[in-house]
């Protein structure tokens, strides 16, 4: 009943929405009855296109996403705990960091055409800082103390990042994987959109151009509801990965 | 669960770790990088198409910044990117306050939001192609679509998580509701309404770059993206360092900004 309570505002939403094209206030070219999107989905589900784009679009985000937080992971924690490695990487992390990430899509469409490797590069760059910098920022906060407590119990360099900094600084590492997670879509969908042959982002695009506006509705919204899955998936895994901590 | 409880909303977009006290090293890394990016393409070590010479991107910046050209397509850029995210601002700062303190739009827009925070929001530019047209009204409806859902969480949350001894203070002391809301409330939420703003930014940058790629017109991402098709490398990297220049000043003016507002607070001695 709660749950219910909860969502009713969501139904309200789509009932609206409902109403508005039933009675014809809004035209049903710019706005599609929910019904009409619905066996429009089910027509791209059944004719594989919209499983076969899923796949490319999802495979390309893992690819540069994955890439992206183990080197951020390793980068950041290098940064904190190495000052030469510091001084050459902060200046480039500095300079990147402010830049919209969508500038290099043009740049990635010279460097590697119109294939998968384009769009998995520029996810891998889009989703690197914020990785690399909530890691670092983790890292550095870690107390003295706790490093000094576990040098003198003898730990060498390699134990302490393993065993201290690296646990103290995955509340900070999660958030930063978060970031990185909403920025992989956004990236993905926007690359698509410019330089694609396939993909969720390219079936948007081909559907809007041949005028299948509720097809075209139908694959977005299963785009945005991919992207609140994922983020909620992401959210229960870190919560569990953070169950030892204090809730403050 | 409410997904819109403490620590849900990410944390600040601090602009990475300051310069230090390795300045010199650092900007000679850069320089560094710099000369070795030249010598490269100089030598014939990278293909002048890949990685065209960064002194012929500069004269190529030098052209167009004296043919005003550059400052056509930054203005244009930086008046979408800002417009839509102070409107975004106009509309989320008030909603959020109004649902961390009422029932009812707590009740009605919590979901809604919550559920259209995670949303990839540019999937929905071809929607608003089709409603608003490839004009400005459509880039910059686009920014505040998605600029709107940070604004507003943050609010929400740093509105909802205000300490209750400075509230109870307040009113024995006899301070009327109306007025706790800007002596008391919104000072104490500001630093996480200003790390939701921080958050949104930097979307909206993005955002705007990638309308404008997809709608075309000028603009820096529409210019980029003709320079991409005509195969005009130059042209792509000298866009790429204007937007990175633009990129820089606006969330270092966000920066200032809050360090300004923020002089009271105890984040401003560090």
């Amino acid at each position: 009943m709660q749950l219910v309570i909860r969502y009713l505002p969501v139904a309200i939403f789509f009932l609206v929405w409902e109403i508005v094209t039933v009675t014809g206030l809004v035209s049903r070219q710019l706005l599609p009855g929910l019904e009409v999107i619905f066996s429009a989905f089910v027509g791209l589900v059944a004719s594989g296109e919209f499983l076969f784009s899923a796949y490319k679009s999802l495979t390309r985000a893992a690819a540069g996403l994955g890439a992206a937080i183990v080197l951020g992971i390793l980068i950041g924690l290098f940064m904190a705990t190495n000052r030469i490695f510091l001084w050459l990487i902060n200046p480039i992390v500095r300079i990147f960091y402010p830049m919209p990430k969508s500038a290099l899509i043009p740049l990635v469409m010279i460097w590697f055409g119109l294939g998968d490797s384009s769009k998995v590069f520029l996810i891998f760059l889009g989703c690197l800082l914020p990785v690399i910098i909530s890691t670092y920022n983790g890292a550095r906060g870690v107390g003295q103390v706790l490093l000094w407590s576990a040098s003198s119990l003898g730990a060498s360099r390699f134990e302490i990042l393993r065993e201290v900094i690296l646990p103290a600084a995955l509340p900070d590492i999660l958030a930063g994987c978060r970031t990185a997670l909403a920025f992989s879509f956004i990236l993905m969908v926007s690359s698509e959109f410019v330089i694609a042959k396939d993909g969720l982002g390219f079936l948007i695009g081909t559907l809007g151009d041949g005028g299948n506006y509720p097809a075209m509705f139908a694959v977005i919204l299963a785009v945005a509801g991919i992207g609140f899955a994922a983020d909620r998936l992401y959210a229960a895994f870190a919560a569990s990965r953070l169950h030892w901590k204090e809730q403050s | 669960m409410s997904a819109l409880e403490a620590g849900h909303v990410r944390p600040a977009a601090r602009s990475g770790p300051r310069f230090g006290t390795g300045l010199l090293v650092q900007t000679g890394v850069l320089l560094a990088l710099f000369a070795l990016w030249e010598a490269s393409t100089r030598l014939g070590l990278a293909h002048p198409f890949l990685l065209p010479p960064l002194s012929d991107v500069l004269v190529r910046l030098y052209q167009d910044a004296i043919g005003g050209a550059v400052f056509v397509d930054l203005g244009l850029t930086l008046y979408r990117a800002l417009t839509g995210f102070l409107i975004a601002a106009a509309l989320g700062i008030p909603l959020g306050i109004l649902m961390a303190r009422t029932k009812f739009f707590g009740w009605f827009f919590e979901p809604l939001i919550s559920i259209g925070f995670p949303m990839p929001k540019v999937a929905f530019v071809p929607i608003f192609i089709l409603w608003f047209d490839i004009y400005d009204t459509s880039k910059i409806i686009m920014v505040v679509f998605s600029c709107f859902f940070p604004i507003v969480m943050a609010t929400h949350a740093g509105t909802k998580n205000v300490d209750k001894w400075p509230l109870w203070s307040a009113r024995a002391l006899g301070t009327k509701e109306s007025r706790l809301l800007w002596e008391v409330i919104l000072p104490l939420a500001s630093p996480q309404i200003l790390t939701g703003l921080q958050i949104a930014l930097p979307v909206g940058m993005i955002t705007t770059v990638v309308t404008e790629m997809l709608m075309g017109g000028r603009g820096v991402g529409g210019a980029m993206i003709q320079a991409g098709r005509f195969a005009d490398s130059v042209g792509v990297f000298a866009g790429i360092i204007e937007i990175a220049l633009l990129g820089m000043l606006v969330i270092r003016g966000l920066e200032l900004i809050r360090a300004r507002l923020l002089i009271w607070h105890p984040e401003a001695r560090h």
